[in-house]
């Protein structure tokens, strides 16, 4: 009896099926416009935290309410969280035999016509030329990065990272004396709070951090980033990271810098750590800052039709 | 609130101080990193700033079939940058307010005293709640700066910011600045 209810036939509307290169400029036009028009759950969650926390009739609560009403705004209307749709950042996890290079003309495609609709600014600049064709695609953007995984799933994941708080992340080496800052993760402690202390107001705040700890300055950078595709809340598995993590959190919540720099309760909503090994020599610590308009998202694509199968945050 | 209407005026922006919030209803000009290096390299304005509200922002801009342009996306972008030049815009231009975001230095501050200039701080990231203030894109100049570089003349309608520097002085990045330092000495 049971069985038979499930058996109820929905109509679906037919949709004509495409192949599969353009099902995948579609698939990735979808990617970047849920990236650059919705805050996924877990920031959305941190965010209306914060937003409870401030206190009322404050300019700092003032902003905070101005960015709630953004997200439900951005989402309704289909249109761009922050007009800095940012550096254009793909990580691809692929099966072993994917092809990459076609798969970066798709998405060259999809990033212009994103453009096209809005999704995107015109954000790409020649930086010797000054130079904006309008079209997103240039050299080195979009950030394009493949990696190969044991799984037979396609991941696309995506990051808008826009330029005022790509400004003011940092990268600092160890011993740094006018820091007090030692080569170990106390000096790491310092650095990190001395790079909330210079992107207060610049960085829209409440903002989230990525760090790491070590690896050399282009790896250490990268890796930085690559911690903002952590869910919020994800504490670092190594015991004196997580714990790390949490006293940044707490200490630079204490320090009254608040939502843009207004003055407030919170400063900074989460922190992401972790690390790669060093040379002898050098002791490079990277701070990834990431503004309260966080986009990322991710998208399981199936590997034959591109599809778009399920969302990862 | 306070509300601060067109036209303009060096008095009415004395009027204002630290910690006002203020809408604004009347007109902005945009103008970012390319047109300050404009103007500061002696170039002429292509409009009359005198009396104006220069907004730091690079929008996305839609343009339809018939040419008619519309905001859909319209956030402060990072001051700072601007402070080499913007002391001689309000200068020379006579402008009497600057809207971005994450405040400025003190060059600015000094100008906005002798001059009587006030910088408002819009909300970063919200670029959907500000572009919803804009009514109309009165015209563009300077468009081969590239879009968002462009100067856009905009209509605005209770368009949302805060004083965060005033004519007299005061700049509540530099209060904040210290009292944050002086919070950071006990955890260092």
């Amino acid at each position: 009896m049971v069985k038979k209810t499930k058996k109820k036939v929905v109509k679906k509307p037919v949709k004509k099926k495409l192949s599969p290169d353009l099902q995948a400029v579609e698939t990735l036009v979808e990617l970047i416009r849920v990236t650059s028009t919705i805050i996924p759950n877990d920031v959305d969650r941190a965010i209306r935290k914060a937003q409870g926390e401030e206190v009322e009739n404050t300019t700092a609560s003032y902003a905070m309410n101005i960015m709630c009403d953004n997200i439900e705004l951005a989402k309704n209307k289909s249109q761009p969280l922050c007009q800095d749709t940012g550096t254009v950042i793909f990580y691809i996890y692929h099966p072993p035999g994917f092809h990459q290079t076609p798969f970066i003309k798709l998405i060259h495609k999809a990033v212009i016509a994103s453009t096209k609709k809005g999704y995107l600014r015109q954000n790409s600049v020649n930086s010797l030329t000054g130079e904006n064709e309008g079209t997103n695609v240039g050299a080195g953007h979009p950030s394009i990065h493949f990696v190969e995984h044991a799984s037979k799933t396609l991941e696309v994941k995506l990051m808008l990272k826009g330029g005022g708080c790509e400004n003011v992340s940092a990268q600092y080496t160890l011993p740094d004396t006018t820091l007090s800052a030692g080569r170990d993760l106390d000096g790491a402690r310092k650095v990190i709070l001395d790079a909330v202390m210079k992107a207060q107001g610049k960085g829209c705040g409440p903002g989230v951090l990525g760090v790491c700890i070590g690896g050399d300055r282009a790896d250490s950078s990268a890796h930085a980033k690559k911690q903002l595709f952590r869910k919020m809340g994800e504490r670092s598995k190594i015991k004196e990271l997580a714990a790390m993590e949490k006293e940044i959190v707490e200490t630079c919540n204490k320090l009254g810098i608040g939502p843009m720099g207004f003055g407030g309760k919170t400063t900074i909503m989460e922190c992401l750590i972790d690390h790669r090994n060093r040379v002898p020599a050098s002791f490079i610590v990277s701070i990834s800052y990431m503004c309260w308009a966080f986009r990322r998202q991710g998208a399981v694509i199936d590997t034959k039709t591109f599809a778009l199968k399920k969302w990862l945050y | 609130m306070i509300e601060l209407n067109y036209p303009f005026s060096k008095e009415a922006v004395r009027r204002l101080k630290v910690g006002d919030m203020v809408l604004i209803t009347g007109k902005l000009f945009t103008g970012r990193d390319a047109v300050h290096k404009y103007l500061h390299e002696g170039n002429k304005s292509p409009v009359d700033l005198k009396n104006q509200i220069i907004y730091h922002c690079g929008p996305v801009v839609m343009k339809d079939k018939k040419g008619h342009y519309t905001v859909t996306a319209a956030g402060p972008t990072t001051s700072i940058r601007e402070e080499p030049y913007q002391w001689e815009v309000i200068r020379d231009h006579g402008i009497v307010g600057v809207i971005g975001k994450g405040g400025m230095g003190q060059k600015t501050l000094d100008a906005c005293k002798e001059y009587g200039c006030v910088y408002f701080h819009a909300v970063g990231g919200a670029a959907q709640v500000l572009a919803e203030r804009i009514t109309n894109v009165n015209g563009v100049y300077l468009e081969e700066l590239g879009s968002p570089e462009a100067i856009w003349d905009l209509s605005v309608d209770k368009f949302p910011v805060v004083v965060t520097m005033d004519s007299h002085g005061n700049s509540l990045h530099k209060d904040v600045e210290a009292q944050s330092k002086e919070n950071l000495k006990a955890y260092l």
